[in-house]
């Protein structure tokens, strides 16, 4: 145990995710020792990301305005939705350059053990979207766990006798491995899961 | 395949041992309580990650010793592997294979294939379904792989489906009004039935498959008592084939029967997950009307017609018999060991030497308060 502000500041750290005791310890002891420019800069960083970073009334990703940057691009098309559980999907999404519509972030995925359930979840808000008629198809790109199949097939109940296209984003094999570093589930999955072509 | 040198390093009564064992047969002779089922044990544990024993691994790690190391080398098909699993009570294990770090240690199954039978099988007779259960879905992911994860998954939906039945019941016994509660009750329905009727096709096949190689064992280890069979008894009905749309829209079908019984009680009533495998012997069931001595034969017989459907498939696992010998009487000995006496490597224990019959004579091993010694 060390005296005061260190020790509080190892406490902090501590409850961080992903960090231990020895690494909050190591941290704590870098700041001490760093510049003070530096550690003013990362305390503002701190601050203003609970200060500006607000959700984005649209689509609840995070946002710095009202709307988020995906929601405010007018070059965007509204007529497709993709569906994910978190913010850090739409990046992973964005990644891929691939896709040019919009998003709805639920902010997690049905799950009764935690007491979650589509009531906890911006699931009203995306029926709103969907019901103005501008969306033509919705891509469901929720995990691909029992709980992300879950509200996949909750929303696309849901969703379809509204008649627009529903979709489901594929999973298989990593592209770019070989096949026989897949693991056997994996690989057995893909197998039972196989499409003529 | 067959294990040609197994080493320990602080396991159960072990400090350090290491045995070189042959193909073909090895006799572990020691007292009770002397160490023979610890080796077992390890060998068990390289092949499924689990002790045949206890369920956690706080046991398997000597007192005073922080971690237990089980080296095991295989061969199969001339091919040398070397399995090291280091097993840390309370955290994660960690595995290599021929000495680089595997990912997680459930990439090495597969690597050592073992059909054991321990006097703890009596409970596969005598014991709850959910015995019987595993029995079958072990065997299932020894075969296909694939059902580890549909496994898994049948599970996770039956757990979080029953947390909200559970939730939904205890809203109605404050008073509560809440019909938004099952709002999603369909959807779990849906993936219970796709998840549950892939499991159950699977165990299905499995049971036809296995029912033969079942009589074929008992007949030799208890002839002239009746013939044996196991039946797959699902509560979905009788004779069921392993259809997959058929049983999903069965399992479906049911739920909806019993929804409110469902709701009234808080829990899923309806899957694999309530199913059984029956035993009978001649016109009777096993349970209820078998002696010791019949059950004890029938769960010998159920790892028996495992082993042989495994062999039947063309993987030759090594077999592993503990404190069999001892239960039978002279004639069911010889016959025993007639059936097994070809295995690529069988392993046998027993505290009396005379009790296995001279046509399984091979190496000989004593077994003595943390030592193992090879005798001829």
């Amino acid at each position: 145990m060390y005296e005061g502000a260190i020790q509080d500041l190892i406490d902090e750290l501590g409850r961080l995710p992903g960090v231990g005791p020895k690494s909050a310890q190591r941290i704590a002891f870098h700041v001490l020792s760093a510049d003070p420019a530096d550690v003013n800069r990362l305390a503002t960083a701190l601050r203003k990301v609970k200060d500006l970073v607000r959700f984005c009334t649209t689509c609840f990703n995070v946002a710095e305005s009202e709307q988020c940057r995906v929601c405010r691009d007018p070059r965007r098309t509204n007529e497709v939705l993709c569906v994910v559980e978190e913010p850090k999907d739409v990046v992973a999404i964005e990644r891929t350059g691939e896709f040019r519509g919009r998003y709805h972030v639920l902010g997690g995925a049905i799950n009764p053990l935690e007491g979650i359930g589509p009531d906890n979840l911006k699931i009203r808000e995306l029926l709103f979207r969907v019901g103005t008629g501008e969306v033509k198809e919705l891509i469901l790109a929720t995990d691909p766990n029992t709980e992300g199949e879950a509200t996949a097939t909750y929303l696309a109940l849901l969703i379809k006798p509204m008649g627009l296209t529903v979709t489901r984003l594929a999973s298989g094999l990593p592209v770019g491995g070989d096949l026989e570093y897949a693991d056997e589930i994996t690989l057995g999955r893909a197998f039972e899961g196989r499409r003529a072509v | 395949m067959h294990v040609r040198r197994v080493e320990l390093t602080d396991f159960r009564s072990y400090e350090r041992v290491a045995v070189d064992l042959d193909p073909g047969v090895s006799v572990l002779v020691g007292q009770n309580g002397m160490g023979k089922t610890n080796l077992i044990e390890a060998l068990g544990y390289v092949a499924t990650l689990d002790s045949h024993r206890v369920a956690t691994d706080a046991p398997l790690v000597r007192a005073g010793a922080a971690s237990a190391v089980i080296r095991c080398a295989i061969v199969h098909e001339g091919r040398e592997l070397l399995v090291e699993l280091e097993i840390v009570p309370g955290r994660a294990n960690r595995a290599r294979l021929n000495r680089s770090p595997v990912r997680r240690p459930r990439e090495v199954l597969g690597a050592l294939r073992m059909v054991l039978f321990a006097p703890e099988d009596l409970e596969l007779v005598r014991g709850d379904p959910s015995e019987r259960r595993r029995y079958l879905d072990d065997l299932l992911v020894a075969r296909q792989p694939r059902f580890a994860g549909v496994r898994a998954d049948y599970d996770r939906v039956v757990k979080q489906r029953n947390a909200l039945l559970r939730n939904a019941y205890l809203n109605r016994k404050v008073g509560g009004t809440r019909g938004q509660d099952l709002s999603t009750l369909a959807v779990w329905d849906h993936h219970l039935a796709h998840h549950g009727a892939e499991l159950l096709a699977g165990r299905l096949e499995l049971a036809a498959a296995l029912a033969p190689h079942l009589t074929k064992a008992y007949d030799a280890v208890a002839p002239g008592r009746g013939a044996a069979a196991i039946a797959y008894a699902s509560r979905l009905g009788e004779a069921l084939q392993a259809d997959r749309p058929a049983l999903e829209a069965a399992i479906l079908e049911r739920l909806q029967e019993r929804r409110v019984a469902e709701i009234e009680r808080g829990m899923t009533l309806v899957g694999p997950h309530r199913d059984d495998l029956a035993l009978s012997l001649g016109d009777l069931p096993v349970k209820g009307y078998a002696s010791h001595g019949e059950c004890w034969s029938f769960a010998l017989a159920l790892r028996l017609a495992a082993y042989d459907l495994l062999r039947s498939d063309g993987i030759e696992p090594v077999l592993v018999l503990d404190d069999v010998f001892a239960e039978l009487d002279g004639s069911r000995r010889e016959r025993l060991a007639g059936l097994v006496s070809d295995a690529a490597q069988l392993l046998v224990t027993c505290a009396v030497p005379e009790d296995v019959p001279a046509s399984l004579r091979g190496a000989r091993f004593d077994v003595v308060t943390g030592a193992v010694s090879r005798v001829s």
